[in-house]
């Protein structure tokens, strides 16, 4: 890095593996205050919603983790287009890294939604199409996480997994189109989900708590990401260098 | 480029017809899992009726699932697939003419035998004509979709198993339709719509499908 900034310099694991070591206190300390912030402004400061009474402060749960778990599936299939197109090693391993995120985030989504859906509907569940469409993305995330795992090569797992990705995010909207004609055509939407008007202090407790949520998910594919590399890379010298470093 | 593709599937089928057992297990299997559901839910007909294209849609899904580890496994096995990777013809057409190949053999006989479960369940004229053009039109998309996930559990522990999670959240649109259709049909709002969909989900899965496929065997034949 002497004459100028490469950023390519970091796609290999030998670099960017440091790299990672030192970003992910930052995320993580961002993610801790923009938590903090969110569930204030959440929990204390937030109005009383007039229908719904308190039980509504779930969607500063829900909400965020609905959007990071449709987020994250994008940004894999965008690194495993990347993998799949310019043959680098670490943009698999940033697929896999963020996977079980990923995957984690579709089911606190379904399941916070589950607890708000009883008191507000009265039922756990319903066949809405958001709902079904969530749970299918869910699905989707299983799969590719039971292909790589079962795929030893794991050049062979970053490549396989990266093209089911590809064919996963062309079929999301079909899916999601689907689910919502075919919703439509057996019952009338009986739930309304959008409300007209929302409280100001409601919408930024929400995005603050995007915001902590997308931090957290960066410094836990980060670190996820650093122990595949290890594992992967366990003959290279850089690797035992860094191992002894930390024995001593 | 036509000649490969018929090469490829008169190929198959000619394989398919030494080992025509396996046609006729993955039908039965249709035609039992559609039957285990009257024994499970009762006999009253309305029901059934309501019942009967959601159940025969599903029971099509998994006796298609249940042919396809075959679809790449043995040319794998024996080499075949390699020398047809190795070919000069682009791998996507020879993916094509298999996946034809196993909607002929797989796909077609449910689309045959469909109508006589359907009178099972006391689907009348229309809805049994709607019913066999909805499996008629949807399964090549099965076939095409799941050959992506064939190629890439090939060779795989648990292939089977994996196929069908990879597999099925991909083919719940062409289950949505092709049950949609029938259910369309019968409640009287007319079922083209649907078919029109299938229809196209259809031509584009044959189009692209078989390409996805190919880049996944050449994945899994590094």
């Amino acid at each position: 890095m002497k004459d100028r900034f490469n950023l390519y310099r970091f796609a290999s694991p030998a670099t960017f593996y440091p790299l990672a070591g030192t970003l992910i206190p930052y995320f993580a300390a961002i993610a801790v205050l923009f938590g903090i912030a969110g569930l204030y402004l959440g929990m204390l400061v937030a109005p009383t919603d007039f229908q719904q009474g308190e039980g509504y402060r779930i969607i500063f749960i829900h909400v965020p983790a609905s959007w990071m778990s449709m987020f994250i599936y994008l940004v894999m299939a965008f690194w495993a287009a990347i993998g799949l197109a310019f043959n680098t090693r670490l943009s698999g391993m940033m697929a896999q890294a963020l996977a079980p995120t990923g995957a984690l985030m579709a089911f606190l989504s379904l399941w916070t939604g589950a607890l708000w859906g009883k008191p507000m509907w009265g039922t756990w569940w319903v066949w809405d199409a958001r709902l079904t469409s969530e749970l299918i993305l869910l699905f989707l995330y299983i799969g590719y996480m039971a292909l790589t795992a079962a795929i030893d090569d794991p050049r062979r797992a970053d490549k396989a997994g990266g093209l089911l990705l590809l064919v996963g995010v062309v079929n999301i909207p079909i899916i999601y189109f689907s689910v919502k004609w075919w919703n439509t055509l057996h019952q009338g939407s009986s739930v309304n989900l959008t409300k007209s008007s929302m409280a100001t202090t409601m919408l930024y407790g929400m995005l603050l708590m995007a915001m902590c949520f997308w931090m957290y998910s960066i410094a836990v594919a980060l670190m996820r990401v650093r122990t595949i590399m290890l594992e992967r890379e366990r003959n290279a010298d850089w690797v035992k260098a860094e191992l002894a470093g930390d024995v001593q | 480029m036509l000649k490969i593709i018929f090469a490829v599937i008169g190929r198959d089928l000619k394989l398919a017809m030494r080992r025509q057992a396996d046609i006729v297990s993955a039908l039965f299997f249709f035609v039992i899992v559609v039957s285990l559901f009257p024994l499970g839910i009762g006999p009253e007909p309305d029901l059934l009726r309501k019942l009967a294209p959601g159940v025969l849609w599903v029971a099509a899904l998994l006796a298609t699932m249940l042919s396809l580890p075959r679809l790449f496994a043995d040319d794998h096995r024996d080499g075949t697939l390699e020398q047809l990777a190795l070919a000069p013809h682009p791998l996507g057409l020879v993916v094509t003419g298999k996946v034809i190949a196993h909607w002929l053999v797989s796909g077609l006989p449910l689309a045959l035998i469909a109508p006589v479960l359907g009178v099972q369940f006391d689907l009348t004229g229309d809805g049994l004509f709607v019913l066999t053009a909805a499996i008629l039109l949807g399964t090549p998309a099965l076939s095409g979709i799941g050959a992506i996930g064939a190629a890439l559990t090939l060779g795989l522990r648990g292939g089977g198993v994996l196929l069908s999670l990879l597999v099925l959240p991909l083919y719940i649109p062409v289950l949505i339709f092709g049950a949609g259709a029938v259910d369309a049909t019968v409640s009287g709002l007319g079922g083209e719509g649907h078919l029109s969909l299938l229809a196209a989900m259809t031509f584009a899965s044959l189009g692209f499908a078989p390409w996805a496929s190919a880049a996944a065997l050449k994945i899994a034949l590094e």
